[in-house]
This record gives structure tokens, C-alpha cells and sequence, in this order.
């Protein structure tokens, strides 16, 4: 299926959580839990269809054609 | 001092005499650093280092897979606290929205709050500052309000339940220093949280002004990223800090219309 991520079409496995698709952006694996398997700091938040999706919530969260996604993490700024 | 934690392993001695308490956190710094304009991460790291911070601000953007790098784990591997902005908001709405992202991404519900009002002149639109403080406070955000340097609406953001609020020296990136010292010292003198001197710092004598006038801390970025050698002049700004707040505990002397000597009048020679 088809969604929009930050911006531009992205193409999903139809039935594909917020994990697999921050999984695969990142290529971190991620545990059910939204951490990072390896221990270390992910620093990415999602939002889907302008709501924040909660780390937690993100095993759980089907992604939907059509969906709006936003992926954003800490960048260099003032 | 109960209920406080000592972050980071950065502070000197002098510094860890006088820490900068905010939100109950002690930190050994009294210079919270921004990352923007910053050439490269390795140059950046040295002059965050070099500054003895213990607090940095960070923007969020839309994830890049090409970046290379990250600054989240520079901050992480350096021992510095993250202090999320919302720079480039120009709502409230946007606002909340990006430090409810900053919070999920970064674990802290510490966030620069930044809403401004045009691109031209980036000064903070009033209006939206407000909403956007209120919002966020009932959420459970501790609001660090970079704010005009407007006495009334700083007091407005202190009651409205902001963690600490940043008065602007001058417009972001100017480097023109404090244009309205005399604003700065009424809001310190009003405030019951810390203040922060935030924008326009130039150089580093701009940095020991504030902290004679009486403020808790100073906010910069670009004066050190953007500086000809970024580490020496972080460097520099560590020690300006310090300088300016022993000043103002020590007591300066007051102006006067004449000149008064220091050396005594009595007993000089006489020549014939």
C-alpha cells in the first residue's frame, strides 16, 4: 500500500506497523516496545495523520493507505 | 541540596561551587549551547566541549537516511543534556505539536519554546507565545520561553508556569549583543525563575554583561558556530560566563561623574 512519509510516496507491505516502517526508514531493529533492540537511543518520534504516535503504540499502530506520516529526530539547530 | 541531580562530568571546580539549578537539575554550566550553524559534527563536538556546557539545543526535522551521524548521539556519547527548540514554528499549534514529537523522540519533557513571527526579523510573536506556554505547561512540558525582552509579557510567562524565561539580547544571529540592558535587569529583578539571556550574543564580553546583570544563564549558538575558530571561542564564552556572574555577586563599584584616586593624597614628597 501506498502512504505519504515525510513529504513524499512511500510504498508499505499492506498490514505494516509504524515499527516496520521506522524499522526499515532507519535500519534499526526495533523491540515491541519502540527502543532500539541494541540498547542505544533510537531519537526519532512519529507522527501519523498529524497525531503523535507514543513509542509504545507503535507495535500496535497499523499503518492505512493513504496514511501521512512524519518521521523526525534532533538536528543541529539554534 | 536535596532533590537535585548533578549532571554531566564537565563542570570545573569553580563551577560545581555554583551550580545553574533549573527544574531541580544541577548543572555545572552556566552556558547552554545551540548546535546550529555548525560547518561539521567533529567541529562541533570539539567546540561544545571546549565551552564546558552541560546543556544544548537541538531542532527536530524530518528523518534523513543520507545524514551521516547523529547529533542526538554526539550529545548522548558527551555527557550533555538535550534541550529540544521549536525553532521554525510560527503557531502554537505548530509548537506543541513539535515538542510533543521532541518529547517522544528524545525523552525529555524540557523544550525550548520558539514562536516567532516572520522570517525577517524572527522576534517571538507575543500572542502565540503565550498560548503556545499554556498548552504545553498543562501537558506536563517544562517551558523554557525564549521570549522579547519585554518585562510585562516575561512575568506573563513565569505565571503561566514556564520553567525558566529567555529574553532575547538581540534579534537571533545578530550578534549585536544587548541592545536593552536596562530591560534585562527589571525582568531579573521581577523573576522568580531562572532567566536566561538568549540571542544577539556576539562575543564574549556580550555574555559577561549578562550575567552582571543578574541573569542565570546564557543561551547561544551561532556566536560560537559560526565563529573563525568555534572551540577557542567556546572557550572563551566559559570563561565570560564565569567571569560576569562572580562580578555580579561581588559587587561592583557604583558609576560616579568624577574621577576619585585610589592613592592617597598624604605623605607624597615634596620637591623644591
Amino acid at each position: 500500500m501506498n502512504i505519504t512519509l515525510n513529504g513524499t510516496a512511500h510504498a508499505v507491505d499492506d498490514g505494516a506497523s509504524v515499527t516496520t516502517l521506522v524499522s526499515q526508514v532507519t535500519g534499526r531493529n526495533l523491540a515491541p516496545n519502540g527502543q532500539a533492540a541494541d540498547g542505544q537511543k533510537l531519537g526519532v518520534a512519529v507522527a501519523r495523520n498529524s497525531e503523535v504516535v507514543p513509542r509504545s503504540q507503535w507495535f500496535v499502530t497499523a499503518l492505512a493507505e493513504g496514511d501521512d506520516v512524519e518521521l523526525v529526530t534532533a538536528v543541529q539547530g539554534g | 541540596m536535596a532533590g537535585t541531580t548533578v549532571a554531566g562530568a564537565a563542570g570545573t571546580a569553580q563551577q560545581a561551587a555554583d551550580p545553574f539549578i533549573v527544574d531541580g537539575v544541577a548543572l555545572g554550566s552556566r552556558l547552554i549551547t545551540g548546535t546550529g550553524g555548525a560547518p561539521s559534527l567533529d567541529g562541533l563536538g570539539a567546540a561544545l566541549i571546549a565551552s564546558g556546557t552541560e546543556l544544548t539545543t537541538v531542532a527536530m526535522r524530518r528523518y534523513s537516511p543520507a545524514e551521516t551521524g547523529s547529533l542526538f548521539q554526539l550529545l548522548v556519547d558527551h555527557n550533555i543534556r538535550v534541550l529540544p527548540n521549536t525553532a521554525g514554528c510560527f503557531t502554537a499549534r505548530d509548537a506543541v505539536m513539535t515538542a510533543e514529537l521532541a518529547r517522544e523522540a528524545l525523552e525529555t519533557d524540557w523544550v525550548k519554546l520558539e514562536v516567532i513571527a516572520d522570517e525577517h526579523t524572527l522576534l517571538p510573536d507575543a500572542v502565540e507565545l503565550v498560548d503556545a506556554t499554556e498548552q504545553l505547561v498543562n501537558r506536563g512540558f517544562k517551558v523554557f520561553a525564549y521570549t522579547n525582552d519585554d518585562p510585562v509579557l516575561a512575568l506573563r510567562l513565569e505565571n503561566l508556569g514556564a520553567t525558566a524565561v529567555m529574553p532575547l539580547g538581540s534579534p537571533i544571529g545578530t550578534g549585536l549583543g544587548i541592545l536593552n540592558p536596562h530591560n534585562i535587569e527589571l525582568i531579573v529583578s521581577r523573576a522568580s525563575v531562572p532567566v536566561v539571556l538568549d540571542a544577539g550574543i556576539g562575543t564574549a564580553s556580550d555574555a559577561a554583561l549578562a550575567m552582571e546583570l543578574g541573569c542565570d544563564a546564557v543561551l547561544l549558538a551561532t556566536a560560537v558556530t559560526r565563529a573563525q575558530n568555534p572551540a577557542m571561542m567556546g572557550e572563551a564564552f566559559k570563561h565570560a560566563v564565569i567571569a560576569g556572574r562572580l562580578a555580579r555577586a561581588a559587587g561592583r563599584i557604583p558609576r560616579r561623574e568624577h574621577a576619585l584616586a585610589s592613592s592617597a593624597m598624604e605623605g607624597r614628597a615634596e620637591f623644591l
